[in-house]
C-alpha cells in the first residue's frame, strides 16, 4: 500500500473529480436483472469514494458474462483469455506499484479453468483485488454446470442433476495461502461496498466471493442468503478486541482454523471477512531483492552491469 | 581439420626419455577435441575452459555437446573445434579423442579421424591396439588424479587432469587456463579451486610428451581483430541479448533447453531493476508475460516446443490484442517429450501458424551464438514497432554451444526499457484503422477521458467489442498489412558465393556453419553451390524470388521431416510462397547438427 501510494502521490493531481459519470463507459451487455449490476454499482461507488487518480485505475478480466466487466468501467483495462487473468493481473501488479489493480470474473475463470492460477496468485501473495461473481452456473455458454453448482443441479451438462462435489470457494483460497478472503452478496450493496474497500486496502492478494444471481439460468439460486425474499444474510461476527466475554466468541480474522470452521458452514454460508493477514507480498519481497542487489552492486547503470558481465566472458 | 599429416608422425605409447624440447614443432591451424566420459565427470567443464581459453587467444572456438536426458550420469560428450581461421562448425570428425571409459571408447572411436590420436584413461579403457589406424596414448588419468588430490576427493577432477594433458600437449597458456580455472570454481570455497589447481598441475606436468613426437602448437593468428572477443553459448548470448534490448521482464517455465535462458534472466533483471517471474506453468509464464508487456515494459516468455503448445492460446490474445512480446523457443526434437536433449527444427509450423484463427507474428531464428545476441535485439525492435508478438527460434545445439565472438558495442546497442506514460491527445484511438497500434500503457492519462481496453474480442478503433463483419474484416487486415509493412523494410540477406550459379542451399538457424562450410568444400571441389540464410522467416524478406531465379536449382537443407509430400518446414513454405518447383529439400531427423559431409553428399 504504502508504496501504491507514494507512487501514486508522484503522479500529477487529478483535474477534476471522479464521478460515476466518469467512470461510466459502454453500457452493460448482462441480462436484466443480473446480479452482476449491483456488482457494477458497488465498484462505482468505491472509486467515487476513493478519489484515485484516473490513470492509475487498472480493470482486468478473463472470460465469462461477469468478465465483460472492463468494458463497463472507464479506465485503463484488458479484456483476456479464459481463466488466466490472474497472471495477467500479476505482469500489470508486478511491473507497476504505481497502479490499482481490480480484476473481476465467474466461478468458471476462478475455480475451474483458472484454479490453479487462482491456487499460485494466493501463494504469491501478488497485490492486486479480485472479484469473483459467483453464480454457480456457465451463463455465457447458456447453462451449464460450474465448479460451484451444487449437487443435483440440473443444466444441459448435467440433464439428470449434478454429481460432483462442488468447489468450496473460502476453503480453496485458505488452502491456497489468500491473505485476504471475504465473501459478500450482490443484494447487499453496502456490504460489498464495504468488502471491496477492506480488499483494496489489504496489501497483498486481496478476494472477495459475491454471489451474483443468474436470473436467466438459475434464478433464487441465493435467495436463501437475501432476507428479501425470506432467507438469512448471515455476517461473520468479527472480533473488537474489546477485552468483553462476548468478544472471546467472536471470529478473529488471523486465525486460519477458524476460518476453515467458517467456511464449512453449510449453505447459504455466512458473509463477511473470513481471513486476513499481513504476510508480504511477492511485489514487496521482489522489490526488496532489487533494492538489496542493487545496493550490494553501487546502483549500477545498465550499461555499465552488462559491460562487466561482458568483461566477465572475455 | 589440417593435422592429420602430423598426426601420423606420432608414436604411440612408447615411453621414451624424450624431453619435449625436442620435439619436431608443427603448427597446426584447426583442431577438433571430442571428450567422452559420463555427464558427471565433467567434461563440460573441462571443454568449456578449453573454449573460454580459446576465446581469450582471439581463436575462433565453436563448441558442441550432448547430454543425456537422465537426471544423473549416462554417457556425454563434449567437443571443441579451436582454430586459427574461421570455424564454422564442431567438426566432422575428431583429431584428438579423449575416452574416459571402454563405452566412451567404443561410442567414439569411429568418430576419430585416420591418423587421429586417441587418448585414454588406461586404467579404464583397452583399446583396440591392433587398429593402426589410430595413435593411442594412455594415461592412468583415474589413479593419478587420486594420486594427486588423495583424500576424499577420490576421482573427481578428472577432468581437470585431462586439461592439463591437453594443455600441456596443445601448449596452451597454462596461466591463463589457471586463471580460468580460479575464475570457474572462485565461487566456492578456497579448497575447491585448489583441488582443481592441484589437478591441472598434476596433468599439465605429466611428461605426456614423452609418448608424443610432434609438438603441437596454434598458428598466431595473422589477421586482428579491432575488438576484443567474449565467449559464451546461445542461450547466454540470447539472454544477454534480450537485456541489451531493454527487456527488464519476463516470465517462464523449466524445461530444457529453454531454463538457463530463464535462470540467467531470474538472476541479472534485478540488478537492472527488473523482474522475471517463475510461473507455476507455461499458461501462466506467457499470461504474466502479457501484463508485464500491458503495463509498458515490452517482456519476454519462453520455452521449448511442449511448452509453447501451452502458450499458443495466449498468443492468440497477443495478435488480437496487438500486444508486443517476445517469445523464445530453444527448439529440440519432438513431438510430445520427443528428445529433450537433441537437436531438430520441427517447431517452424508452430511458431508461423500455432495459435487459432488467422494471428499474425513475426518469426525470426538465429544462426549463430553470436547471432543469438542479435536476433533478441532485431525482435524487440520488431515487436516495438509493429507492436506485435515475435517468435525468436534458437535451438539445443545453439543453446549449450560455446563460441566465441566479437564483443558487441553495448554503447551504441543497448536500450532504455521505460514504457510511455505521456497523456495521450484527445483523439486517440488504441486500434486505429489506417495506422500501426500504439497502445497506451495504464498510468498513461487520456486528455478527452476515455479510457482504452485492450480485447480479445474482435473490436472497433477503440476496442469496444463488435462481431460487425466489415469491422472484422478491416481488423483483420489491419493485423496483416504490418507484417507485409515489415517484410517491405526488411533487407534481403546476401548470397555466399556466386550469384548466379548452378545450386543455392537455403537454411535458417543453426545449419548456418555447417552449410557455410559445405559451400566453400563444394567450391575448392569446383563446383557451383552457394548459400543463403534466412533471419526472418515470417513474414519472409521482399526480393527473395529473384534471387531464386539466378539459381537453376535450390535445396533447402533443415532439421526436420521431409513431411508426407517430401518437403521440409522451410522448404513447404517456401514452395507455397514462390511456386517455384526448382525448390527441394533435404532434411534429417537423427536428433543431431547437420555433417558438412551430409550436406555435401545431399547435393552431389
Amino acid at each position: 500500500m504504502s508504496t501504491s501510494e507514494a507512487a501514486a502521490a508522484a503522479l500529477p493531481q487529478q483535474p477534476e473529480k471522479l464521478t460515476k459519470k466518469a467512470l461510466t463507459a459502454d453500457h452493460p451487455t448482462w441480462c436484466p436483472g443480473c446480479g452482476d449490476f449491483a456488482v457494477l454499482a458497488a465498484f462505482y461507488k468505491v472509486l467515487e469514494r476513493r478519489q484515485l487518480p484516473h490513470e492509475s485505475i487498472v480493470t482486468l478480466a478473463g472470460i465469462g458474462c461477469s468478465s465483460r466487466f472492463p468494458y463497463f468501467v472507464n479506465s485503463h483495462g484488458a479484456h483476456f483469455i479464459h481463466g488466466r487473468a490472474v497472471p495477467l493481473a500479476s505482469g500489470v501488479s508486478l511491473a507497476r506499484p504505481d497502479l490499482h489493480v481490480f480484476l473481476f470474473g465467474g466461478d468458471g475463470d476462478g475455480f475451474s479453468i483458472g484454479g490453479n492460477h487462482l491456487d499460485h496468485g494466493a501463494r504469491k501473495n501478488v497485490r492486486m483485488t479480485y472479484v469473483i461473481m459467483d453464480n454457480f452456473v456457465y451463463g455465457l455458454t447458456k447453462k451449464q454446470t460450474s465448479p460451484t453448482s451444487p449437487v443435483g443441479y440440473k443444466s444441459k451438462t448435467d440433464p439428470l442433476g449434478a454429481v460432483d462435489q462442488p468447489v468450496n470457494p473460502i476453503k480453496k483460497l485458505l488452502a491456497a495461502g489468500a491473505t485476504f478472503i471475504a465473501r459478500t452478496h450482490a443484494t447487499q450493496i453496502n456490504h460489498m461496498i464495504q468488502m471491496i474497500e477492506r480488499a483494496m486496502d489489504h496489501n497483498g492478494f486481496s478476494v472477495i466471493e459475491c454471489l451474483s444471481e443468474c436470473v436467466e439460468f438459475y434464478p433464487g439460486a441465493f435467495d436463501p442468503a437475501n432476507p428479501r425474499k425470506g432467507g438469512t444474510f448471515g455476517l461473520i461476527d468479527e472480533k473488537k478486541w474489546d477485552g468483553t466475554p462476548e468478544d472471546e466468541l467472536r471470529h478473529d480474522v488471523t486465525d486460519e482454523i477458524a476460518a476453515y470452521r467458517l467456511a464449512n458452514v453449510p449453505f447459504p454460508g455466512l458473509f463477511g471477512v473470513f481471513f486476513e493477514n499481513d504476510r508480504p507480498t511477492k511485489n514487496a519481497l521482489e522489490r526488496k531483492c532489487v533494492e538489496n542487489t542493487r545496493d550490494r552492486l553501487g546502483n549500477p547503470t545498465d550499461i555499465q552491469l552488462l559491460q562487466a558481465t561482458f568483461d566477465r566472458m572475455k | 581439420m589440417s593435422i592429420p599429416s602430423a598426426l601420423s608422425e606420432l608414436a604411440s605409447g612408447a615411453s621414451t626419455t624424450t624431453g619435449r624440447a625436442d620435439l619436431r614443432p608443427h603448427n597446426i591451424r584447426d583442431a577438433v577435441i571430442r571428450l567422452a566420459g559420463n555427464s558427471q565427470d565433467g567434461i563440460q567443464t573441462a571443454g568449456a575452459l578449453l573454449a573460454r581459453l580459446a576465446g581469450r587467444s582471439d581463436q575462433e572456438v565453436m563448441t558442441y555437446m550432448t547430454i543425456p536426458s537422465t537426471i544423473s550420469g549416462g554417457p556425454s560428450i563434449f567437443q571443441v573445434r579451436i582454430g586459427s581461421g574461421e570455424v564454422l562448425s564442431a567438426g566432422d570428425e575428431a583429431d584428438f579423442l579423449v575416452a574416459f571409459y571402454q563405452h566412451s571408447y567404443l561410442d567414439h572411436i569411429g568418430f576419430l579421424k585416420e591418423g587421429g590420436v586417441l587418448l585414454y584413461d588406461s586404467d579404464q579403457v583397452q583399446p583396440d591396439l591392433e587398429d593402426k589406424r589410430y595413435v593411442y596414448v594412455g594415461v592412468s588419468v583415474t589413479g593419478l588424479t587420486v594420486e594427486a588430490l588423495g583424500g576424499t576427493a577420490k576421482d573427481k577432477g578428472k577432468n581437470i587432469f585431462v586439461l592439463g594433458l591437453i594443455a600441456a600437449i596443445f601448449h596452451l597458456d597454462a596461466d591463463k587456463l589457471k586463471g580460468l580455472i580460479r575464475e570457474r570454481f572462485g565461487g566456492k570455497n578456497e579448497s575447491i579451486v585448489n583441488t582443481a589447481l592441484m589437478a591441472f598441475q598434476a596433468g599439465y606436468s605429466y611428461p605426456v610428451g614423452n609418448l608424443l613426437t610432434t609438438r603441437y602448437e596454434f598458428e598466431a593468428r595473422d589477421k586482428e581483430r579491432g575488438v576484443g572477443q567474449v565467449t559464451m553459448d546461445g542461450n547466454q548470448a540470447l539472454a544477454y541479448g534480450l537485456i541489451a534490448a531493454g527487456v527488464r521482464y519476463g516470465a517462464g517455465y523449466p524445461i530444457t533447453p529453454w531454463s538457463t535462458v530463464m535462470e540467467i534472466l531470474r538472476s541479472e533483471l534485478p540488478k537492472y531493476g527488473g523482474l522475471f517471474v517463475q510461473a507455476e506453468d507455461e499458461l501462466a509464464a506467457v499470461s504474466l508475460a502479457l501484463g508485464f508487456s500491458y503495463a509498458g515494459y515490452l517482456s519476454v516468455t519462453g520455452s521449448a516446443g511442449p511448452g509453447i503448445s501451452l502458450k499458443t492460446e495466449a498468443i492468440g490474445w497477443a495478435s488480437m490484442a496487438e500486444i508486443p512480446l517476445i517469445v523464445v523457443n530453444v527448439q529440440r526434437g519432438g513431438p510430445s517429450t520427443g528428445l529433450p536433449t537433441n537437436v531438430e527444427q520441427s517447431d517452424l509450423y508452430q511458431a508461423i501458424f500455432g495459435s487459432h484463427g488467422d494471428s499474425p507474428r513475426v518469426v525470426l531464428a538465429a544462426a549463430t551464438v553470436e547471432d543469438c545476441f542479435y536476433t533478441a535485439l532485431e525482435a524487440t525492435r520488431i515487436a516495438r514497432k509493429y507492436s506485435t508478438p515475435v517468435f525468436l527460434l534458437s535451438d539445443s545445439s545453439l543453446a549449450t554451444r560455446i563460441e566465441a565472438f566479437g564483443e558487441p558495442d553495448l554503447k551504441s546497442l543497448m536500450r532504455a526499457p521505460h514504457p510511455d506514460l505521456s497523456p495521450r491527445p484527445s483523439g486517440y484511438k488504441p486500434y486505429p484503422l489506417d495506422s500501426i497500434t500504439r497502445h497506451a500503457p495504464p498510468g498513461s492519462r487520456m486528455i478527452e477521458g476515455k479510457y482504452p481496453v485492450v480485447t480479445g474480442l474482435e473490436h472497433d478503433e477503440m476496442g469496444h467489442p463488435t462481431g460487425r463483419p466489415p469491422l472484422h474484416m478491416a481488423m483483420t487486415a489491419k493485423r496483416r498489412r504490418k507484417l507485409q509493412e515489415l517484410a517491405a523494410e526488411m533487407p534481403l540477406p546476401e548470397v555466399y558465393g556466386e550469384s548466379p550459379g548452378q545450386t543455392l542451399l537455403v537454411g535458417w538457424g543453426s545449419t548456418f556453419g555447417p552449410i557455410r562450410e559445405a559451400v566453400d568444400r563444394a567450391r575448392e571441389r569446383g563446383k557451383s553451390v552457394s548459400s543463403i540464410h534466412l533471419r526472418h522467416l515470417h513474414p519472409l524478406p521482399s526480393g527473395l524470388e529473384n534471387v531464386f531465379a539466378r539459381f537453376d536449382r535450390i535445396v533447402v537443407a533443415e532439421m526436420n521431416d521431409q513431411g508426407l509430400y517430401g518437403y521440409g518446414q522451410l522448404a513447404t513454405i517456401l514452395r507455397a510462397r514462390f511456386c517455384e518447383p526448382k525448390i527441394s529439400s533435404l532434411t534429417k531427423t537423427d536428433g543431431l547438427t547437420f555433417r558438412v559431409k551430409e550436406i555435401l553428399q545431399g547435393i552431389m
